[in-house]
């Protein structure tokens, strides 16, 4: 189909010179250099990050060249014959870090489905405010309420029937003092569950409702609806709240060093004391003389380094995928 | 006769599995109680005005106080915000308003990255790189590392807020003349500034209470430190250093310092939590 | 052979607005000038060609409008003309645009803003008081002094038609407001900045009829200081106020003619359709 573009009687054009900003004008805009300046922040960003890994690097290099992969493997930590092994380190937060989850994931999964499908809006809303207050607790707080109640408590009521009912398993024989992996642990699940219940939450309140709704239609229960349906949908970012978590234990430095008992040797029992990389680090730092011991001490700073990038890293690509599959819904 | 449905087993499960998970959610919130509780009844005791006003008396003496650690706090953070807060404010509005493709994808993917690095870490990298090279601890190098743990968290949460901001506000002001730049700090950042506001007090309150990043750059001291370049006492490594010392006082002490680090970190938040809720949109379902 | 009916008996909706406004018709005689040429334009977002082979004369100082159904690039089609397009990102324009008698692409973007104002379909005012929401553009161009700020913001509220309704309460929230009232603080403080041209862009579908008529009694009253050109999906209204209209359907500008042809006696038989409803 042509089309009929009539024009109106013949127009003269306006005479007009095309004008543009001058120099100055332009500066003072600023859109040049608010550009440069933006985005020589975010430069800065990535310039830290990548400072702080070659500190790391360089800095633990004599550790590195003296012992190799041995010292993930060694566990002689003897800095008077400057021994060095990584691994009553690794052990202990990796142990203290798995039996924290281990104690936290059920209990912050429970409070995330009450909070995000079960329980009233306005109760919701004002245990949800309280939960995030409890994250903002910081470290050395929950280590000073660690070391003065929690290991008199310990102490006093949970170990004795631990030991009376279980004592014949290896994880629960000998003495307890107080300071531990498990007091640890507990301190790190304690940690660790407000942050739980808030990333599982807001994962389950992204689920979209015609999820729920479809099985509501058929006269389920709200138990079945979260259970069969949501929890299902949203497993994916559940999954990744707990790597997120795990990472945030690994590095918990302060509450770890108070009630662990900072002692470098690998036991069987849960009641013995241990250490983590982030305590030893904290504990001995400052006193460390000589170039080998501080390079090492660098050198299990780059490992947790290591450990929490893959880990959160981890996390990420489960969260990812969650998204994709709100997208493909 | 009518056959009641859900199946009465099924309402049972129900209202069990409502009780168990609410007894979770419970016992996390009675967490926080206790916690409150036991600090104001521990700690709200043995606040006094020598806290406050006086320094730590050598070991094993009584009284005395933390009024260095306190100010040495407050030096710390004001330095870390005057590093942190223009960083992480600056890259958030490049990521919002002039950043794409790859570059913006690295800087996001770094500042995550930087959030989860554990903040020992972070301290053992300002200790390579300011302390070693000086030769001493210093507040500067516990403000550097405070300041380095505030920007990922600034970024993000500017970079957040700056997007949820209309894009009709930035057609609007386009439209009329004003360069990008114009637009973005006369109205863009206006209309998210409750946001980004909030964002930076819930950073000053993380950062305050942290210990570890400052072991080793601020150090600690127990008296005044002058200026940036002596080691510097500050609340959270005091109560840290009384809390594993075998004195009764500094026991009581560390209490106390709790007490105050946490007041201040929770109304730090409930203020900023309410600025958020309270005065919100003018659509708010 | 007799003349086919009229569609439209347009003498009696433009008799009765003159009739309130008493503006008398322009002369026949008076020169019409072209305020914007364009010529063999293309329009691609990415991949997907919006517009085809677009070429128009659009006049100075009258009201043109556009019209067509939705998703026919009226909308893209204006916003070439202030060079908004390119806030976004794979926009593509080929052809020529002459604002007056230079390209388009030889002025400096936020220079020709300021020429070529543009009000949005929402209704959206700055979240600032109803004065700063004006004053803004004089502000950020640095276009007036200070104490004279004041008086313009007046002058600009009351050719809006806005400032009996607002003079007790300058300093309020623009959010206090109502839709239409909105929508012509927009257009007020579109004309702060004395624009030669004013591009709407469906500036009343959000608005009921009554906000509707003050616009278009707005528009109808700018016309012969400013140039207009209007997209709209309401035919009636494009009939009520415009001089000129362009027809747009599918990317491609179908037939473009004095407002009173177009619409008593459309060449083009695609637009007789679409004028009597028979698609969009």
């Amino acid at each position: 189909m042509a089309s009929t573009v009539t024009t109106p009687p013949p127009m003269m054009g306006v005479k007009d010179a095309p004008e543009k900003l001058s120099l100055m004008e332009r500066l003072k805009k600023g859109d040049e250099v608010a550009y440069l300046v933006t985005f020589a922040s975010a430069l800065t960003i990535i310039l830290i990050t990548c400072l702080l890994v070659q500190h790391l690097w360089v800095e633990s290099a004599l550790s590195r060249h003296a012992f190799g992969w041995k010292f993930l493997k060694t566990s002689t930590w003897d800095p008077v014959s400057d021994q060095y092994g990584a691994l009553p380190f690794v052990y202990g937060t990796v142990l203290t870090a798995l039996l924290g989850l281990v104690m936290a994931v059920p209990v912050g999964f429970g409070a995330a489905i009450f909070l995000a499908e079960l329980a009233p809006r306005r109760v919701s809303n004002v245990l949800t405010f309280m939960i995030e207050l409890l994250a903002a607790v910081p470290s050395v707080i929950y280590g000073l309420l660690g070391i003065f109640v929690m290991l008199p408590l310990l102490r006093e009521y949970v170990v004795p029937v631990l030991q009376k009912t279980l004592g014949f398993l290896p994880i629960f024989k000998g003495t307890f003092y107080g300071v531990s992996y498990f007091s640890a642990s507990c301190v790190l699940a304690i940690m660790i569950v407000p942050f739980i219940v808030s990333i599982s939450r807001e994962v389950l309140l992204a689920v979209p409702q015609a999820q729920r709704e479809a099985m509501m239609a058929l006269g389920a229960t709200k138990w079945d609806v979260t259970w069969k349906s949501v929890v299902p949908y949203a497993q994916r970012g559940m999954i990744g709240s707990i790597f997120l978590a795990l990472a945030r234990a690994l590095g918990e430095t302060m509450a770890v060093t108070m009630v662990i008992g900072n002692v470098p040797a690998i036991s069987a029992s849960l009641f013995a004391p241990g250490y983590t990389i982030a305590a030893v680090i904290a504990n001995e730092f400052t006193e460390a003389t000589g170039d080998l011991y501080v390079s090492a001490l660098i050198e299990l700073a780059l490992v947790l380094f290591a450990v929490t990038m893959i880990i959160n890293a981890l996390a990420r690509l489960m969260m990812l995928g969650m998204k994709s599959q709100e997208v493909a819904h | 006769m009518s056959k009641s449905y859900p199946p009465m087993h099924k309402k049972v499960i129900n209202v069990f599995m409502l009780s168990l998970t609410g007894l979770a959610a419970l016992l996390v919130v009675s967490v926080l109680l206790f916690i409150l509780g036991y600090l104001v009844w521990h700690g709200a005791r043995s606040l006094n005005w020598a806290f406050f006003t006086q320094l730590p008396v050598p070991a094993g003496e009584k009284g005395g106080g933390m009024a260095n650690a306190i100010v040495g706090s407050g030096k710390l953070l004001l330095l870390a915000s005057a590093i942190g807060i223009p960083i992480g404010l600056l890259g958030g509005i490049y990521l919002a308003e002039f950043g794409k493709g790859p570059f913006s994808l690295a800087v996001r993917y770094t500042a995550d990255l930087l959030n989860g690095v554990p903040s020992i870490v972070i301290g053992i990298f300002v200790y390579t790189l300011i302390v070693l090279p000086q030769h001493h601890f210093s507040g500067f190098a516990g403000g550097v590392a405070l300041g380095i743990m505030m920007i990922p968290i600034a970024l993000r949460s500017t970079d957040e807020f700056l997007r949820a901001v209309p894009n009709t506000l930035r057609e609007g002001g386009l439209a009329l003349g004003a360069s990008k730049a114009q637009t973005v700090v006369t109205i863009i950042i206006p209309a998210a500034m409750q946001g980004i506001v909030t964002g930076i007090m819930l950073n000053l309150a993380r950062v305050a209470g942290e210990t570890a990043p400052l072991l080793f750059t601020a150090f600690g001291n127990q008296f005044w430190s002058s200026g940036w370049n002596g080691p510097t006492a500050s609340l959270p490594v005091v109560i840290f250093n009384y809390a594993i010392s075998p004195y009764e006082d500094w026991h009581r002490q560390a209490w106390a310092g709790g007490f105050v680090l946490l007041a201040g970190i929770f109304v730090t938040n409930i203020i900023a939590r309410v600025l958020v809720s309270g005065r919100h949109s003018p659509a708010r379902g | 052979m007799a003349t086919p009916p009229a569609l439209f008996d347009l003498k009696k909706l433009h008799h009765a607005r003159r009739a309130r406004f008493g503006d008398p018709e322009p002369a026949e005689t008076e020169p019409l000038r072209a305020q914007f040429t364009v010529a063999d334009m293309n329009f691609f977002y990415g991949g997907f060609q919006a517009l085809h082979d677009v070429n128009m004369v659009l006049p100075e100082k009258r009201v043109t409008g556009l019209i067509g159904p939705s998703g026919c690039g009226k909308s893209t089609f204006l916003r070439t003309l202030n060079r908004m397009y390119e806030t976004v990102p794979k926009t593509r324009v080929t052809g020529t645009i002459r604002f007056g008698e230079s390209d388009l692409l030889e002025f400096s973007p936020t220079l020709l803003r300021r020429r070529v104002g543009m009000v949005f379909q929402k209704p959206s005012p700055f979240p600032k008081s109803i004065f700063d929401n004006i004053a803004y553009g004089l502000r950020v161009n640095n276009l007036c002094r200070n104490r004279d700020l004041k008086g313009k913001v007046e002058e600009c509220l009351r050719r809006a038609a806005l400032w009996e309704e607002v003079r007790d309460k300058l300093n309020e929230s623009a959010f206090s407001l109502s839709g239409g009232q909105q929508q012509r603080l927009c257009i007020a403080r579109a004309l702060a900045v004395d624009p030669d041209v004013l591009l709407l862009d469906e500036p009343c579908s959000a608005l009921d009829p009554i906000a509707t008529a003050k616009i278009e009694d707005l528009i109808f009253d700018l016309r012969r200081s400013c140039t207009i050109i209007i997209v709209t999906h309401n035919m009636l209204q494009a009939a009520r106020i415009s001089d000129y209209v362009g027809f747009f359907l599918q990317g491609k500008l179908i037939e473009f003619d004095a407002a009173r042809k177009m619409f008593q006696f459309p060449s083009n038989k695609l637009t007789e359709d679409y004028i009597t409803g028979r698609f969009g």
